[in-house]
């Protein structure tokens, strides 16, 4: 069985590029949350949710519309034949630092659950499967770099041994300097698309160049 | 091909390893007690590794670098399963996988002066046990909340049973942590006792520490397999479980069919003893009629182990397996559930072949396995 990249989005700071061309761009630089804010209003992204997320799930929810927007054929899908496939470096560690911040001062200690929640990284995929009822299998992996060979041997094995037909699969990180994320989605390639986006085969050497361009 | 489950370890506050640990709860003991921190007036129930007790155990190996407690944790608990077994780290078909939802947490609380900065990343973990062992491989690290450690090992019998690996050790750990006990009391979820899953009476959950690894192999070393193994998403909610146990209902659906077994012998659950995610489990298991099963929860032994829940609870249910006894489900005395109807009250002496293990957690996250014997 082959399977097929058939779409990307990739959002470093200030800038985000779809199917590898420039969807958005801000001018001026600005800090993460105005961008991520600017970049939301500017895609129409329609999801009142997204301002109570943190930053590492405004990332991911960007990039995984955007990416999900690009492949439209999917939402024919078994919603639990979907799978979400996650990674990073920081694990939630910007969260974490503002739950650690809370409970810091014991004169002014406010340790708060919507801050709380979000100090596990799965939780971004907790929010994809809400938004879209995707329900099938999930995994978030930390590793010190992004890691296709990892996503790649982990997503062909899905695909090929459980009942998964589709893969969204990423590197969502969020730290003091370190921002960035890149989705894609994988597909069986007997997976028959009307509107062909720039379609690639699913190989982690593909996966190494589109996360490097 | 079968993946069978090898050797393991538990590093808790009942003991150093799985007999220590096993015959513990068999005669009833539960590691949760009451503690008082200095950051709060509050008293909190929780299970704790005295750190004396485990500091000087870990001494004995001359390690000439600086580690957190944690570290020493999964240090003395892959330690123990490398010494049970012949496999070798060093080797390239040999993987480590440490499963974590918050490493190093202590760090961000400034527990050492003497550690190199950037501690606090979970890949530095796994990056300094790599070293004491000398991993041919980079350890993978999962952090999936509270199904990280039963993940892991889904992960790991995938990769074994795609020869991606012949032998995967699976390391689950977290501590107890102000960080923590501060965020689960924030969510009012924690008990102000020791917590009784699926008890009528139930007011949430303990947290607890420990580190449990368990090698997952293509070699034959035990009568023991995993025979099934899936994940689900509820699509619900991202810090409460489904009122229809959806996603749990699905991972079970999953592992059943792929064990191709309609029933088991008994269910080791994740029974947190909050009133929603019990609830959830006995909705869930009821839809796939379980539930009359012999089912225990071992949150009150342990308390909530976080990342190394799913493997240290796995490890007990296994011990179940091999010693034909069902374990108490500690903590319960009423039916506190709509459809559970055998939660075991007693450790009792039965025959057994075969276990579904479940975890469930925040992100609407969940995961099931089947364990059993083979001839």
């Amino acid at each position: 069985m082959n399977a097929i990249i058939s779409s990307y989005c990739k959002i470093v700071p200030n800038k985000i590029s779809v199917g590898g061309k420039l969807f958005f761009e801000e001018a001026s630089e600005k800090e993460l949350p105005e961008f991520l804010s600017a970049a939301y209003k500017y895609g129409e992204l329609n999801y009142p949710k997204f301002h109570k997320m943190d930053k590492l799930c405004k990332l991911g929810m960007l990039a995984t519309e955007l990416a999900l927007r690009n492949c439209p054929d999917w939402k024919a899908l078994d919603k639990s034949r979907i799978a979400l496939i996650f990674s990073n470096q920081s694990s939630s560690l910007d969260s974490d630092r503002n739950h650690a911040h809370a409970i810091s001062d014991k004169q002014n200690y406010f340790p708060s659950p919507s801050v709380f929640v979000y100090t596990l990284p799965n939780i971004i995929m907790g929010e994809i499967a809400i938004k879209h009822k995707i329900s099938g299998e999930n995994a978030f992996f930390i590793s010190n770099q992004f890691d296709p060979e990892l996503l790649f041997s982990y997503s062909t094995i899905l695909l090929q041994t459980t009942g998964t037909e589709f893969v969204v699969c990423g590197w969502v990180n969020c730290d003091r300097t370190h921002n960035d994320a890149f989705v894609y989605c994988v597909k069986k390639s007997n997976f028959k698309e009307q509107n062909s986006g720039p379609e690639l085969d699913h190989t982690s050497e593909n996966i190494r160049q589109l996360y490097n361009t | 091909m079968h993946v069978f489950l090898g050797a393991n370890n538990i590093v808790s506050p009942l003991g150093f390893t799985t007999a220590a640990n096993f015959s513990a709860i068999s005669s009833g003991k539960s590691a949760v007690t009451e503690h008082h921190f200095p950051f709060s007036d509050h008293s909190f129930y929780c299970s704790k590794i005295d750190r004396d007790q485990l500091n000087s155990h870990f001494s004995k190996r001359n390690e000439k670098s600086s580690f957190t407690f944690l570290e020493k944790m999964c240090v003395l608990s892959i330690q123990e399963v490398l010494a049970q077994s012949n496999i070798d780290l060093a080797d390239k078909n040999n993987l480590l996988m440490i499963s974590t939802t918050k490493g190093n947490i202590d760090v961000l609380e400034h527990a050492y002066a003497e550690l190199p900065a950037g501690r606090e990343y979970l890949s530095e973990i796994a990056k300094s046990i790599a070293d004491v062992f000398h991993c041919a491989n980079t350890p993978l690290v999962v952090s999936n909340a509270c199904i990280s450690g039963l993940l892991a090992m889904i992960i790991a019998k995938r990769f074994i049973e795609n020869n991606r690996y012949q032998n995967i050790i699976v390391c689950g750990a977290d501590l107890v942590s102000e960080f923590t006990l501060s965020g689960f009391r924030s969510f009012s979820a924690l008990s102000d006792e020791v917590c009784k899953p699926f008890d009528a009476a139930r007011k949430g959950i303990n947290l607890g520490e420990a580190a449990a690894s368990i090698l997952l192999s293509a070699q034959p070393l035990s009568k023991l397999i995993v025979s099934g193994g899936a994940s689900a998403n509820d699509a619900n909610h991202i810090s409460g479980p489904s009122r229809t146990g959806d996603g749990l209902f699905q991972a079970i659906a999953h592992t059943l069919t792929e064990a191709n077994k309609k029933t088991v012998d008994f269910i080791c659950a994740h029974g947190t003893a909050t009133e929603y995610n019990d609830e959830m489990e006995s909705v869930a298991f009821s839809r796939h009629n379980l539930q009359h099963l012999p089912v225990n929860s071992l949150k009150g032994y342990y308390g909530h182990t976080l990342g190394a829940a799913g493997v240290l609870e796995s490890i007990i249910a296994l011990e179940s397996l091999k010693q034909n006894t069902l374990i108490a489900s500690a903590g319960f005395e009423t039916q506190g559930t709509t459809h559970l109807d055998h939660v075991i009250r007693q450790t009792t002496k039965l025959e057994l072949q075969s276990c579904l293990k479940t975890a469930s957690g925040f992100g609407g996250c969940n995961a099931a396995a089947i364990f059993e014997k083979i001839l």
